[in-house]
This record gives structure tokens, sequence and C-alpha cells, in this order.
């Protein structure tokens, strides 16, 4: 590569930041596209192994920024994209907290969030899309994806149960 | 700026010990350590439960603030509490508590998938693990997408279902998506309720 992919990163994830309504979760498919279709970064798969990397690791589910910057630049790229994906809605966030109680009862501010709900809702169900698309290369795996779907849905189970049977199937190469 | 550090004061305020720097810096470290699948419920327990920061309310404010902000919900959560209870600082503090760990944990992680990532075994473990996270994630969304799905006909719905086909079936880069879509939605909320 002739030319650093660091200004990239940051461009992306700096404006992914102030688009990301509805948390991490929402800006996936986002991420994903940019990452695997428009850069080519990475492959499908690897998108969805550092997808499962970063819900494996303690913290805001953000952390995923860390492992594509790192994936793209090594440390440099770690750094630059997670600090891009923060600053700017930090920015906001500390500036509108000190706003913010002016505007509690304001009839704009109430429009404005009640109108965000169904863009962020529509924004993470796509997200589940992607990643399913990127995840199931195989039936087996499609299936994993189903039945994990399904005992989340009814039940309130530890999630990390969820992903070390998923991690054991895996190994025992059903997939 | 003149008003540097001064917290936002609260009429509401029932707590009588705020935390101070160092407190909300620690308080965060732990919620980044403890939270695993979304810091949320743990900063929650926290404030609220433990160290009673917080009445309930307070946090829902906070918590529907954050959400509302563009950005990770939980980093914007960090940011809205250290604001209030330690300004600026606070607000910087409780990002590193919450980030650091996390950062340097799957630093290191990725280092190792790096060296790794070919190992036929490690591929093997991630694909079963991608696979039941994309089942996770189908779930959180169904249950989000759950009540909305009630109102049967009605704008919501149909917003949403535009947000995901263009996003997920078209392919359409997310800033674009959402400047089309979030003016109509928000008119529709105004106008309709």
């Amino acid at each position: 590569m002739t030319q650093s992919p660091l200004p990239a990163l940051a461009g992306y994830f700096g404006a992914l930041s102030l688009f990301a309504v509805g948390g991490a979760n929402a800006a996936i498919p986002e991420m994903h596209r940019v990452a695997v279709d428009v850069m080519g970064w990475m492959t499908d798969s690897q998108f969805a192994d550092m997808f499962a990397i970063a819900q494996l690791s303690p913290g805001p589910n953000v952390i995923i920024v860390t492992l594509i910057g790192y994936h793209v630049a090594g440390f440099a790229g770690a750094g630059v994209a997670t600090g891009a994906m923060i600053a700017p809605s930090c920015l906001v966030a500390y500036f509108a907290t000190r706003t913010w109680d002016r505007f509690r009862h304001a009839r704009w501010r109430i429009a404005v969030q009640a109108g965000l709900v169904p863009v962020s809702l529509g924004l993470i169900s796509a997200s589940a899309f992607v990643l399913a698309r990127a995840a199931d290369n195989t039936i087996y795996a499609g299936l994993i994806t189903a039945a994990t779907a399904a005992v989340a849905f009814a039940t309130r189970i530890n999630p990390l149960w969820l992903f070390a049977a998923g991690g054991i199937l895996g190994l025992s190469g059903w997939l | 700026m003149s008003d540097s550090a001064a917290p936002a004061p609260d009429p509401n305020a029932s707590s009588p010990d705020r935390p101070t720097l160092a407190a909300i810096f620690r308080a965060f470290i732990g919620v980044s350590l403890s939270g695993f699948g979304g810091a949320l419920p743990w900063a929650r327990r926290m404030i609220v439960d433990k160290r009673q920061w917080m009445t309930a309310e307070e946090f829902n404010e906070a918590f529907s603030l954050s959400q509302f902000l563009p950005g990770p919900n939980t980093v914007n959560f960090a940011v809205v509490f250290g604001t209030r209870f330690g300004g600026a600082a606070g607000a910087a503090l409780a990002l590193v508590g919450l980030l650091g760990p996390p950062v340097i944990i799957v630093t290191t992680l990725a280092v190792l998938y790096g060296r790794y990532g070919d190992l036929e075994t490690l591929n093997r473990i991630l694909a079963g693990i991608a696979a039941a996270a994309a089942g996770m994630l189908i779930a959180i969304a169904a249950k989000m997408v759950a009540p909305l799905l009630r109102k049967g006909l009605h704008w919501a719905p149909a917003i949403a279902l535009v947000a995901f086909v263009c996003v997920a079936l078209l392919q359409y880069p997310l800033p674009l998506v959402f400047l089309a879509l979030a003016p109509f939605s928000i008119a529709f909320a105004w106008f309709r309720g």
C-alpha cells in the first residue's frame, strides 16, 4: 500500500460517530460497507470474527472500531479509529449535557427524539441482517444463528453461554 | 470557556454525597470491566443502587439523553454523567475509565488475532461464535422492534422498514440514509405524535 490508510480511517469513523444514532450496533452496516465493500480492508468472515471478538470483550460494543483500526494499520490504526469514532460524539454529548435541562420539555426536542427512534431501530435490524450474512457461510452456521436468536429472544440467559456453545460447535468441525 | 467546571445545578438532587473525580474514574473502570454485552445495566446498578449518586429518575433522564445523542450510548452516558458531576475533567476521566481497560484488552486480542487468525482451529471456533453473535443481535433487534410492530399501520414502522431496506438490502451509505430519512421521521413525530 503506497498511501497511508490513517486519513481514511479518521474520516470514515469521524463521520460515522455523528450518524450512529442508536449506538454502535446501529453503525455496524456502515462499518461493514466501508471496511469490506468500499475499501477492501478485510473479508466478510474477518469482519464477522471482529464482531465476535468485540462481543467477547468486556466494555462497550463500540470497541469493534479498535479491532478494525488495528487490522488496517496496526497500533496507529487502532488509536486513530477509536479516537475518530469517540471524539465527535463526545464533544456533542459534553455540550448537550450543559444545555439539555433547558430543552427537556421543548416540543421540538420531544419530536426529534421520537422521530429518531424508528430510524435507529431500522438501522439495528439492518446490523443484524448484515452480520448474519457475513457470519453464516454454511447452513450449520445459519442454524447456530437461528437457534441463538430464538433462545436469546425467549430467555434471559447470559450470552456468554450461547457464545460458548457456538464456539464448541464451531470447533467440532460442523461449520 | 468561563463556565468551566461547574456541573449543571440540579434542583432535585437528592444524593448528599457527590462523587469526586477519582470516584468517577474508578466507577467507570468498574463499569467497563463488568459490563459484558452492554455496560448500561452495570452502570445503573452502581450509580443508582450501590452508590446512590442519582435517583432512578435522574438516571433515566441521563440515559435517555445519551440514547438521543449520536454515537455509542454507553460512551455518551459516561460523558453525560462525568460532565454533570465533574465538568470537562469529570467527562474525560469517566471516558478514560470506561474505554481504557477494554481498549487495552481488545488491542491485545487484535494482536493475537493478527498472529493466529489463520489457524484452522481458531478460525472454526470464531466462526461458531460469530454465528452465535449474529443471532444475539437478531434477538436484541427483535426485542426492540416488537413494540413498534404492535402499532400496526403507523408511520414509525414504515420509517424503520425504509431504513432497513436502504441500509441492509440496497447498501446505501448510512449518513445519506440518515440525512434523507430523519427529517421525514421527525416531521411525522411533530405532526402526528
